[in-house]
């Protein structure tokens, strides 16, 4: 890819609000045993902003990104060091609970997991009755359904069968479904690991215009190894290369006037 | 919480193992101090006189299940090899299952079986027809009077009940073998049998005496259809038509009418060396299978 | 090929096809047994079997008639008490060792629940009769079915296993990601959806212990008489048939038939459905 190329791309050109950070990273460390993935990653994720994380390969973007729910210590001999501030609140601190954390702040991952043994309906309010006690009603919980597939751009395909298997439901609307299902509980903060990368174009193409909705609403992490699709729906790019963070700025400059020459070398496709 | 009741239940299993080798032990300890090694050696077991030697139970396991596995080994390796290389696709899932139906039969049932069929069948026919016919009477192995319950008896019965075992791990491992290596043998120009043997029995081997010991394992600690047909005598005899005993029809024998504790424990002890025999022919035969299924998968 | 072969290559064809051959041979000789026992057992079972079977008691010697009715409820009783105990055990052992699949502990608790399972029946009925029937100087159905218990926890605890790991992990991942604690995830999720692998496991389980006979000897016992009551004595199909054969009586000798049919239509029905009836449903969507 040229950088002529680049500077065509349809940009989300609109203008950057002077934002708050309702995700601050500072100097983030993320380890597997001894290998460290993540090297004092630094950044502030914007409210209402979708910010991009692009990188090749193993570069640690998807580490980066499970660290801001406390997914990361999820794995075995998985470790973190340094802080997340949560609307200004160490995630990381002693008296928060991870599962307190992952409620608060929606994911998505790769490829759909829709849960098999779940109708569509119970797919999508799963994460309301993750606390066993304080489920809401089942009234509730069908209004919340109808809310989420309906902010999720599924609802008019799926409205007459909502009782059936998730799993009768084709790949992109499956993604959609978890998408549904991470909205359903109101996160301010919705992470997207790559979201895009099991899809057909089709379907890449909705749950782009999808994540370009919802910004202004929630928050959006979203990890990519799609540039192009950095420059379509993301107001930030962050570039990683081999654990580090080169390089966080608006989209369109980071696209068009990059500030490290590691990030031109990879957007204009020298490498990775 | 969840974490502590998996980890007891997980926990569970080495204690019960644990727990079951002491208890054997400590019941087996009077009567294996008392007769040391003799225990293993002799042949006289009274319960009256208070003196026990297990030897002939010892041998007649050994025997009837050595006798089950050479009956059993080549016929189970055949139909591995029929259902894994030759068998046509709408024939291998019904004859597989057949064979694994055969592992499903209670012993007592193979034993009723073999009371009522077997053993006069034995009487009747086979026998007449070994000694007589096939002139092997005056042989060790086959001298003697014909009387159906015998060593002949619980070594046949016993090769059918291991072959379902020994056929299904040796399919598994012969599945296990990577195509390159029977693509390999067949591009130097051999015939399919000559794949079998030069490229795809050497590769499974390990697995297939994985399987065939795990077939041991059972023939060894094998007790309800062993005690209907063996005859169950205290007698060490080179002949297969003689009845004999094994440890594990010794037990079911003579355990609820144990007449004093010295009888019980000896009872005991004959447990614990079946116990011991089996856990190590099991923990043998499972590092070969394993040994051969992570081959497979690298 | 270790060595070159030195035959003409008919010979070699006609070699194959021998070989091929006993193969089909061997086949036919593996599953003549079965064919066998299974005809005789249907011809003779089914002669001696009646109405009376399933509710009579058994009947003196001399008497014709009698049934098996409290060997059924019997054998009923033991695999109850043998399920309540050795699945939930089995079932948490398998996702323990599922959940720490690397660890050294995991590994150790895999191979002695293989050993286990190799262990001979006897031995685990004289190790409950020891532990169990010993010291409290009476048999009863709760020993027998704690016997049979501890045959089945290696069974279920390695199927829980196997059937937990094809459950994908992002499935798990997907559950802690939107806030399910990690027993909730195991429990409502991973177990959920390994379910019907799971119920096919504990099946086969079942059928593995109904037919067992030798762990009963001397702990169930067996008994004449009708009882439901956990801490006497009770009958058992297996014992029932195995009383039965080895006497001297023709009126005994058909009744163990017609019980050894019932025992086997019972196992049989039970592989059966966990055969066909659960299978497990992975497909679409993840892999």
């Amino acid at each position: 890819m040229t950088e002529h190329a680049v500077a065509e791309l349809p940009v989300a050109n609109a203008p950057i609000p002077a934002a708050e950070p309702r995700v601050a990273v500072h100097s983030l460390d993320a380890y597997f045993g001894a290998q460290r993935v993540v090297r004092g990653a630094t950044v502030d994720f914007n409210e209402g902003q979708v910010t991009a994380i692009i990188g090749p390969s193993g570069c640690g973007k998807s580490t980066l990104l499970r660290c801001l729910n406390r997914m990361h210590e999820t794995v075995p001999t998985a470790r973190v060091e340094g802080e997340v501030l949560l609307d200004g609140r160490d995630i990381y601190a002693r008296e928060v609970n991870a599962i307190q954390v992952r409620r608060r702040i929606g994911m998505v991952f790769q490829r759909p997991t829709p849960f098999p043994t779940m109708s569509i309906r119970d797919n999508v309010v799963a994460g309301l009755r993750a606390d066993g006690r304080k489920a809401p009603s089942r009234a509730e919980q069908d209004e919340i359904a109808v809310w989420a597939l309906q902010r999720a751009a599924l609802w008019d395909e799926v409205k007459d069968r909502l009782r059936d298997s998730a799993l009768a439901l084709s790949g992109g609307q499956q993604q959609r479904l978890c998408i549904a299902r991470a909205l359903a509980t109101k996160p301010r903060v919705l992470l997207l690991d790559e979201p895009t990368a099991s899809l057909d174009p089709l379907s890449t193409q909705k749950v782009e215009e999808l994540v370009y909705e919802l910004r202004g609403e929630v928050t959006i992490v979203m990890v990519t190894h799609n540039m192009q699709q950095a420059a379509r729906v993301s107001d930030r790019t962050a570039f990683m290369l081999h654990g580090e963070l080169v390089e966080v700025a608006p989209t369109s400059r980071l696209f068009t006037t990059p500030g490290d020459e590691r990030t031109e070398a990879y957007i204009t496709g020298r490498f990775g | 919480m969840y974490r502590f009741i998996t980890t007891a239940f997980a926990l569970s299993i080495p204690l019960l193992l644990v727990l079951l080798g002491i208890e054997v032990a400590v019941a087996a300890w009077p009567a294996l101090s008392a007769f040391k090694l003799s225990f293993l050696t002799s042949s006289r077991w009274d319960a009256v006189e208070g003196v026990f030697g297990a030897a002939p139970a010892i041998y007649g396991t050994l025997v009837s299940s050595a006798l089950a596995l050479v009956i059993a080994t080549p016929l189970a390796i055949g139909v591995a090899i029929f259902l894994s290389e030759f068998a046509p696709p709408w024939l291998r899932q019904p004859v597989a299952f057949l064979v694994d139906l055969l592992a499903a039969i209670p012993s007592v049932v193979y034993g009723l079986w073999g009371i009522f069929v077997l053993v006069p069948a034995l009487r009747e026919y086979v026998m007449p027809f070994l000694s007589d016919r096939l002139h092997l009477g005056n042989t060790p192995f086959f001298s003697g009077p014909a009387y159906g319950p015998s060593m002949l008896a619980a070594g046949l019965i016993l090769a059918i009940m291991v072959l379902p075992y020994i056929s299904s791990v040796t399919r598994e491992v012969l599945m296990a073998v990577p195509r390159s290596q029977r693509e390999a043998a067949l591009a130097l120009g051999a015939t399919r049998w000559e794949m079998i043997w030069g490229a795809v029995l050497p590769y499974a081997r390990s697995g297939i005496v994985g399987g065939i010991l795990l077939g041991l394992g059972r023939a060894l600690g094998e007790t309800m259809a062993v005690t209907m047909v063996i005859g169950n005598r205290h007698e060490i005899s080179s002949s297969l038509f003689a009845p004999g005993y094994t440890m594990a029809s010794l037990i079911a024998n003579e355990f609820s009418e144990a007449t004093n504790d010295m009888h019980l424990s000896a009872l005991m002890a004959v447990g614990a060396v079946l116990l011991l025999v089996t856990v190590i022919v099991n923990v043998i035969a499972r590092l070969l299978v394993w040994r051969v299924e992570r081959q497979g998968k690298a | 090929m270790s060595r070159p072969p030195r035959r003409s290559i008919r010979g070699r064809r006609a070699r194959s096809a021998v070989m091929v051959g006993l193969t089909v041979v061997a086949s036919i000789l593996a599953t003549l047994p079965l064919l066998l026992i299974l005809g005789l057992l249907i011809q003779k079972g089914a002669s001696s079997l009646s109405w009376d079977f399933f509710t009579a008691m058994p009947k003196p010697v001399g008497e014709t008639g009698g049934g098996m009715a409290n060997a059924i409820l019997g054998t009923v009783m033991l695999i109850a008490i043998a399920s309540s105990i050795g699945l939930p055990v089995g079932i948490g052992a398998g996702l323990y060792l599922a959940e720490h699949r690397g660890t050294k502990f995991a590994f150790l608790v895999r191979f002695l629940s293989d050993v286990l399972n190799g262990l001979p029946s006897i031995v685990v009925g004289i190790f409950a009769w020891q532990f169990l029937v010993r010291p409290v100087k009476h048999f009863s159905a709760l020993a027998g079915g704690i016997a049979l218990a501890a045959m089945m926890i290696p069974l279920v605890t390695r199927t829980t296993e196997e059937m937990i790991r094809l459950v994908p992990a992002s499935l798990r991942e997907a559950a802690l990601a939107l806030g399910y604690p990690r027993w909730r995830t195991s429990l409502t999720i991973v177990l959920r959806t390994a379910l019907p692998g799971i119920v096919t496991g504990a099946l086969v389980a079942v059928a593995r212990i109904a037919g067992e006979t030798a762990p009963l000897l001397f702990t169930a016992f067996g008994n004449q008489f009708w009882s439901t009551s956990v801490n006497e004595p009770i009958s058992a199909l297996p014992i029932q048939i195995f009383t039965y054969a080895i006497s001297p009586y023709d009126e005994w000798h058909s009744l163990a038939w017609a019980g050894a049919l019932v025992l086997l239509a019972l196992v049989l029905v039970i592989s059966l459905v966990a055969r066909f009836a659960t299978r497990s449903r992975f497909r679409g969507g993840h892999d």
